[in-house]
C-alpha cells in the first residue's frame, strides 16, 4: 500500500494554492479597454521602438498580396483575414488593430489555463489509453503495472471536468467561429456551421467526456473485482470494454482535436492532425507511467516491478518520440512542399513568432530522446530515463503550447505569471489526485490471469 | 528468449504431441520430398500468366507506353496502381519480422518466413512497373545519381519519385538481408537432414556454414535484434514515401497530410490479407497445420481488423475534412460525395465495401476463425486495396483543374496482360520458394515450442506450472564416450558385477530359443574347455548389464562378438531389445576384432 507522504501532500497543495493565486493574477491584469492596451504598447514601442517603425512599412506590403485578395473573393470575411495573416502588429490598421491586440491579451490566461489544464489530462487520458491497449492486446508484460496506471488516471475526473469548463465557457477568446458578427460575413464559416455550432460542440464535448470517464470507472471496477474472483470473468469483461473504448476512442480523439484545437483557426485544415495530437499525447503518457513506476520503485513498494518492466517503457518512450517525430514531419513536410496559403499560414505564425519553441521543441521531443535512450542497457537505468522523461515532458508542454497560443494570443505571447501559475496548480493538482489514488488500493493486481508471465517476465 | 513462463490461457501455438524432431521432419518434408500433382498444377497455370505478362511487357517495351490506355489526363493508371498495391503488400513481411520481433509477438515464427518471402517477391513484382513505365528501361540507372550533364532536373532531388527509388531499394535489400539471417540455421537443418550429396552442397553453402554453436545463435540473435531496429523504420519510410508521390503531386493544389501514416497502416492490411491468402493454402498444401494454426489465422485477422479500422477511421477523416475545408475542389477528390455519385461512383464503393464493410465481419469471432472466410474476405480486402490506390489515381485525376480536360480511363489488354503477369511471376516465385525454402521459421519455432506447445502446456495443466520440461530419454552410457567407463552413476563398482540389477536382467530363453541359436550359428559357441573368456566390458558400450545378457545368451569372447555382421546385430536386437541398433552403431565387431589381436 503506498500512501502519499505528507510532505509531499504539502508541497502539492502549497504549488495548487500558488498556481491558483497566480492564475487569479493573470485574470484580474488583463487588459480591460482599448486604453490599457495602448498604454501597454507604448511601453513595448518605449523600449524598442526604432525598429518597428522600419519595419511596418515592409509587412504592409507583404501582407497585401495577391492571395489575401482571392481570400477575400474566396469568401473569408475582413475580420478572419486579418486574424489569419496577423503575423506582425504593424500591419494593419490602428483601432481594429489594437482591439485585436486587447482581444489577445485578454486570451492569454484562458490560454495559459487551457494549455496547463489540456496537458496534464491528455497525460491521463494517454494512459488509460495504454491501459485499454494492454487489455485489448492480452499483453503479458504490463499487468504488474495496472495498479499504477489506474492511479494516473484518477485524473481523469477532475482534469476532464476542468478542461470541459474551459473549453465551454472560453468562447470567442478560443474560437473565433462563435463570434456570431465574424461568421455572418464569412462564407467558408457559414459552411462549416453544420459543424461548427455552439450547441453541437457542447454536446460533443459532453459525449467526450462521458466515454472516456465511463471507461474509466468500469474497467478500474472490472480489475478490482478481478483480484477477488475466482474466475475471469472481470477480465473478460475488461477485455471486451477495452476493446470497445478504443473504438470509442479513435473517434473522439479526432473529433475532440478539431473541436479544441483545430477550430481556433477555423480556415485552416489538416487531416494529419488528430493523429499528431495522439502522439504528443501518449509519448506524455508513457513518460508519466515510466516515472511513477521509478518514483514507486524507488520507494520499495512494487518489488515485483523489475527492471525488465522499466526498460520496456523506455522503449516506449523512445519509440513513440520518434513516432512523433514522424507525424510532425510528416505534416510539415506536405504543407511546407504544398506551400497552399490556406495551410502554410499554420506554419509561417509559428515559425516566424515562436522560432526558438518551434525548433526548440525538435530537439527537447527527437534528438534528446533518441541520443538519451538509444543504448538498450540506460533504458534501465533509472536516472537515465526520469532524465529522458523530464526532455520529453517538457517538449510535450512546449508541443501543447504551440498548438494553442500561436492561434489565440498570436505574437503577444509570454511565459509569465499565468503560464506558471497554470503549470503549478495543474501540476499539484495531479499529485495531490494521482498520489491519492494511487493509495487506495494494494499495487499489486492479483489475480489476472497474465500476472504471473507478467512478473516472471525476462528477455 | 522466449522460453519463460506462459499464461495457461493462452492458446497453444504448435499442436500435437510435437517434438524437436517432428519439427524438423515437418519442415523439412515438402524440401525433401517430391512435388504433388497440385503443385504442379497451380505451378502451370501460374508460369503461362506470367509468360503472358513476359509477352505483354516486350509488347510495351517494343512499342512503347501508347499500348496502355494512358491518356493525357490521366497519365499513369495501371501501371502505378499495381506497383504501389505490390509495395504495400511487400510490407506485411517486414512487419511481421521487425514489428512484431520487437514486441516479442511468439506466433510470428510460424508465418514470419512466408510473409518475409512474399516481400521480397512482391517487391521484385512492384519494382518493375516504373522500369517498364521509363519507356526504355536500359536507361534506367537514370534514376541514380550520377554524374552527369544533363542539368539539375537529373537526378530532380524535389520529387518523390525520385526518393521512392531510394526508399524502396534500401527496403528491399534489408528486408534480404533480414530474411536471409534468420534462414541460416533452417538451412543448416535441411544441409544436415538431406541425403542427396547435391543438396548439401546446395544448402551448405545457402546456410553460410553454420555450426549451431552457443556463438552462431548469439550473434544471430544480436543480428535479428539489430536489423529489426533497422527494418521497423524502414517499413515505415518505404510507404510513407510512397503516399508522398501522392501527396505532393497527383493533382496540383491538392493535398492530404494524413497520407504517410494512412497509407503505412493500408499497406500492412493489404499485406496481411495476402499473407493469409497464401498462407491459408500453404498450411493444407505442405502440411502445416499444426504449426499455422487456427490461432495464427484469428490472430492475423487481428492485425487485419487493428489496421482496417485505422484505415477507416483514416476514410472518414479524410471525407470529413474534404467537407469541412470549404474548399470546392474537394469534391473531386476520390473520397468525398462527389465521387461517390460521379462517373467513377462504382470505384468509389468497391472501395468502401471491400475495405470497410466487408472485414467488418471479422468482429464475429467465429467468422474470424473460419478459414474459408477468412480466405474470402482476404481475396476481397486484396481487391479493395488495389480499388483503393486506383481511387487516388484514376478518380483524383479524371476530374483535375481543368474541367475541358475532364475524362476517364479504359485499360487496355495490355494493362490488364500486365497486370496478371506479375500475379503469375510473383505465384511462380512463391511456389519455388515453398519447395526449396524451410517455409517456417522451425529454429525459431523450436524456441516456443515448450512455452507454447500443446503437449507441453497439457502437461502444466496437469502437473502444475513447475513441472519439469526435460523430455527424460533412456540412458545410453557410452553416450558419455571413455568417460562412461569411470565409476559414477554408470557403475557402483567395477568389482560388483552382481547388483540387484544384473540378477534381475533375464533374457527370455524360451521365447527366443530360435534367435539364439540363429546367432550363435554365426558367430560360433564358447566352449569353456578349451577357451577362456573375454572382459566384454572392454568393448565400448558393453558395460556390466549388457556383458551379463551376453553372457547368458554364451557370447563370452572377442572372437564370438568380432564375427558379428548386419544379419547378428539384428538378432541381438530382437533378443535384447533394450538399446537397439547399438551394436552395430559402436561397431562392436570391429572394435572386438582389435581387442582379440591384442590378447
Amino acid at each position: 500500500m503506498y500512501t502519499l507522504p505528507s510532505k509531499l501532500k504539502l508541497f502539492s497543495i502549497i504549488i495548487m494554492v500558488l498556481g491558483l493565486a497566480g492564475i487569479t493574477y493573470g485574470f484580474l491584469t488583463a487588459p480591460k479597454t482599448i486604453e490599457d492596451v495602448k498604454e501597454i504598447m507604448a511601453e513595448q514601442d518605449a523600449h524598442h521602438g526604432g525598429e518597428h517603425a522600419v519595419e511596418a512599412h515592409g509587412e504592409e506590403e507583404h501582407t497585401a498580396n495577391f492571395v489575401d485578395v482571392a481570400r477575400g473573393e474566396e469568401g473569408y470575411s475582413e475580420a478572419a483575414m486579418e486574424h489569419a495573416t496577423d503575423l506582425k502588429p504593424e500591419g494593419h490598421g490602428s483601432a481594429s488593430h489594437e482591439e485585436h491586440v486587447l482581444h489577445q491579451l485578454q486570451t492569454r490566461p484562458w490560454s495559459a489555463t487551457f494549455v496547463a489544464a489540456f496537458f496534464f489530462l491528455m497525460i491521463a487520458l494517454g494512459v488509460l489509453v495504454f491501459y485499454a491497449i494492454q487489455y485489448a492486446s492480452q499483453a503479458g508484460w504490463s499487468p504488474v503495472l495496472y495498479r499504477i496506471m489506474e492511479g494516473i488516471t484518477t485524473y481523469l475526473l477532475p482534469g476532464s471536468i476542468i478542461v470541459f469548463l474551459i473549453v465551454v465557457f472560453a468562447g470567442t477568446h478560443f474560437f473565433p467561429w462563435q463570434n456570431e458578427e465574424l461568421v455572418a460575413g464569412d462564407k467558408i464559416l457559414q459552411g462549416k456551421s453544420g459543424y461548427l455550432n455552439f450547441p453541437f460542440f457542447v454536446i460533443r464535448a459532453v459525449i467526450y467526456l462521458l466515454g472516456w470517464n465511463l471507461y474509466r470507472h468500469f474497467s478500474r471496477k472490472n480489475s478490482l473485482a478481478q483480484a477477488d474472483a475466482n474466475n475471469y470473468d472481470p477480465y473478460r469483461k475488461n477485455f471486451k470494454l477495452s476493446v470497445f473504448f478504443l473504438i470509442f476512442f479513435i473517434v473522439t480523439e479526432a473529433t475532440m482535436s478539431w473541436d479544441w484545437f483545430m477550430s481556433m483557426t477555423p480556415h485552416w485544415y489538416s487531416t494529419l492532425f488528430p493523429w499528431y495530437v495522439f502522439a504528443s499525447m501518449f509519448v506524455s503518457a508513457i513518460t508519466v507511467i515510466a516515472l511513477v513506476t521509478i518514483y514507486l520503485k524507488s520507494r520499495g513498494l512494487i518489488p515485483f516491478v523489475s527492471d525488465k518492466h522499466l526498460h520496456d517503457l523506455a522503449k516506449y518512450m523512445f519509440a513513440f518520440s520518434i513516432f512523433w517525430t514522424y507525424l510532425w514531419f510528416s505534416q510539415f513536410m506536405l504543407i511546407w512542399y504544398a506551400n497552399i496559403p490556406e495551410e502554410v499560414t499554420y506554419f509561417i505564425i509559428r515559425i516566424q513568432e515562436y522560432k526558438l519553441l518551434f525548433f526548440g521543441m525538435l530537439i527537447l521531443n527527437f534528438v534528446f530522446p533518441i541520443l538519451v535512450l538509444m543504448n538498450s542497457d540506460y533504458k534501465r537505468v533509472p536516472w537515465f530515463v526520469v532524465i529522458a522523461a523530464v526532455f520529453i515532458l517538457v517538449g510535450h508542454y512546449v508541443d501543447i503550447f504551440l498548438l494553442v497560443m500561436p492561434s489565440t494570443v498570436g505574437h503577444n505571447w509570454y511565459f509569465g505569471i499565468p503560464e506558471i501559475a497554470a503549470l503549478l496548480f495543474f501540476m499539484g493538482l495531479f499529485i495531490f489526485v494521482v498520489g491519492t489514488g494511487l493509495g487506495k488500493v494494494s499495487l499489486r493486481p492479483k489475480n489476472d490471469p497474465f500476472i504471473k508471465e507478467s512478473e516472471n517476465y525476462h528477455f | 528468449m522466449s522460453s519463460h513462463y506462459e499464461a495457461p490461457i493462452r492458446e497453444p501455438l504448435v499442436l500435437g504431441e510435437k517434438s524437436y524432431h517432428d519439427i524438423s521432419v515437418d519442415v523439412g518434408a515438402p524440401v525433401l520430398g517430391k512435388a504433388n500433382k497440385s503443385w504442379w498444377i497451380v505451378f502451370t497455370i501460374a508460369l503461362i500468366a506470367f509468360l503472358w505478362g513476359l509477352g505483354c511487357i516486350i509488347y510495351t517495351v517494343s512499342t512503347g507506353i501508347g499500348v496502355w490506355g494512358l491518356n493525357k489526363t490521366i497519365g499513369w493508371a495501371w501501371d502505378i496502381t499495381n506497383f504501389v498495391w505490390w509495395v504495400g503488400i511487400g510490407h506485411a513481411g517486414t512487419l511481421i519480422s521487425a514489428v512484431l520481433l520487437l514486441f516479442r509477438q511468439k506466433w510470428r515464427m510460424a508465418v514470419n518466413r512466408s510473409a518475409e518471402a512474399m516481400t521480397i517477391f512482391a517487391v521484385v513484382q512492384a519494382g518493375l512497373f516504373p522500369i517498364i513505365h521509363m519507356g526504355r528501361p536500359w536507361l534506367a540507372y537514370w534514376v541514380l545519381p550520377i554524374p552527369n550533364q544533363f542539368g539539375s532536373l537529373w537526378v530532380n532531388f524535389n520529387s518523390p519519385l525520385l526518393w521512392d527509388v531510394f526508399a524502396i531499394s534500401t527496403y528491399l535489400s534489408v528486408s534480404l538481408v533480414f530474411w536471409w539471417t534468420g534462414l541460416l540455421p533452417d538451412f543448416a537443418m535441411i544441409r544436415d537432414r538431406t541425403t542427396s550429396p547435391f543438396q548439401k552442397k546446395i544448402y551448405g553453402i545457402l546456410s553460410f556454414g553454420w555450426s549451431g554453436r552457443v556463438k552462431d545463435w548469439q550473434r544471430f540473435e544480436e543480428v535479428s535484434l539489430v536489423l529489426a531496429g533497422l527494418a521497423t523504420p524502414l517499413v515505415l519510410s518505404v510507404h510513407t514515401i510512397v503516399s508522398f508521390d501522392f501527396a505532393t503531386s497527383v493533382v496540383p493544389g491538392w493535398h492530404s497530410t494524413i497520407y504517410p501514416p494512412y497509407f503505412v497502416a493500408g499497406a500492412i492490411f493489404s499485406g496481411f490479407a495476402m499473407v493469409q491468402t497464401l498462407l491459408i493454402i500453404m498450411r493444407k498444401v505442405s502440411n502445416l497445420e499444426a504449426y499455422i494454426t487456427i490461432l495464427h489465422i484469428e490472430y492475423m485477422n487481428k492485425v487485419i481488423l487493428l489496421t482496417g479500422g485505422i484505415v477507416t477511421t483514416a476514410y472518414i477523416i479524410e471525407y470529413f475534412i474534404a467537407w469541412y475545408s470549404g474548399v470546392p475542389y474537394e469534391n473531386y477528390a476520390y473520397l468525398s460525395f462527389g465521387a461517390a455519385t460521379g462517373p467513377y461512383w462504382w470505384a468509389f464503393w468497391a472501395l468502401i465495401i471491400c475495405n470497410l464493410i466487408v472485414p467488418l465481419t471479422l468482429w464475429v469471432k467465429k467468422l474470424r476463425r473460419n478459414i474459408v472466410w477468412t480466405f474470402i474476405v482476404a481475396l476481397i480486402i486484396n481487391i479493395g486495396m488495389w480499388f483503393e490506390r486506383f481511387d487516388i489515381i484514376v478518380i483524383d485525376l479524371s476530374k483535375d483543374r481543368l474541367t475541358s480536360s475532364w475524362t476517364m480511363f479504359q485499360p487496355t489488354f495490355v494493362d490488364i496482360g500486365t497486370f496478371m503477369g506479375t500475379i503469375g511471376f510473383f505465384f511462380v516465385l512463391f511456389l519455388l520458394y515453398a519447395r526449396t525454402f524451410p517455409v517456417i521459421a522451425q529454429a525459431e519455432v523450436k524456441t516456443i515450442l515448450k512455452s507454447s506447445g500443446e503437449s507441453f502446456k497439457k502437461l502444466r495443466a496437469v502437473h502444475g506450472d513447475d513441472h519439469s520440461h526435460v523430455q527424460t530419454v533412456e540412458p545410453y552410457p557410452a553416450d558419455a564416450g571413455p568417460s562412461a567407463n569411470v565409476e559414477d552413476k554408470n557403475f557402483d563398482s567395477s568389482f560388483n558385477d552382481l547388483d540387484e540389477e544384473t540378477e534381475n536382467n533375464q533374457v527370455d530363453y524360451e521365447a527366443n530359443r530360435g534367435k539364439i541359436d540363429n546367432l550363435l550359428s554365426g558367430i560360433g559357441t564358447f566352449d569353456p574347455a578349451t577357451q577362456t573368456q573375454d572382459d566384454l566390458k572392454k568393448i565400448s558400450g558393453v558395460g556390466p548389464v549388457m556383458e551379463q545378457k551376453l553372457h547368458q545368451l554364451g557370447i563370452f569372447t572377442f572372437e564370438q562378438v568380432s564375427r558379428m555382421t548386419d544379419r547378428e546385430y539384428d538378432l541381438l536386437d530382437e533378443i535384447i531389445s533394450e538399446f537397439p541398433g547399438r551394436a552395430k552403431r559402436d561397431d562392436w565387431a570391429g572394435q572386438a576384432l582389435i581387442l582379440k589381436n591384442k590378447n
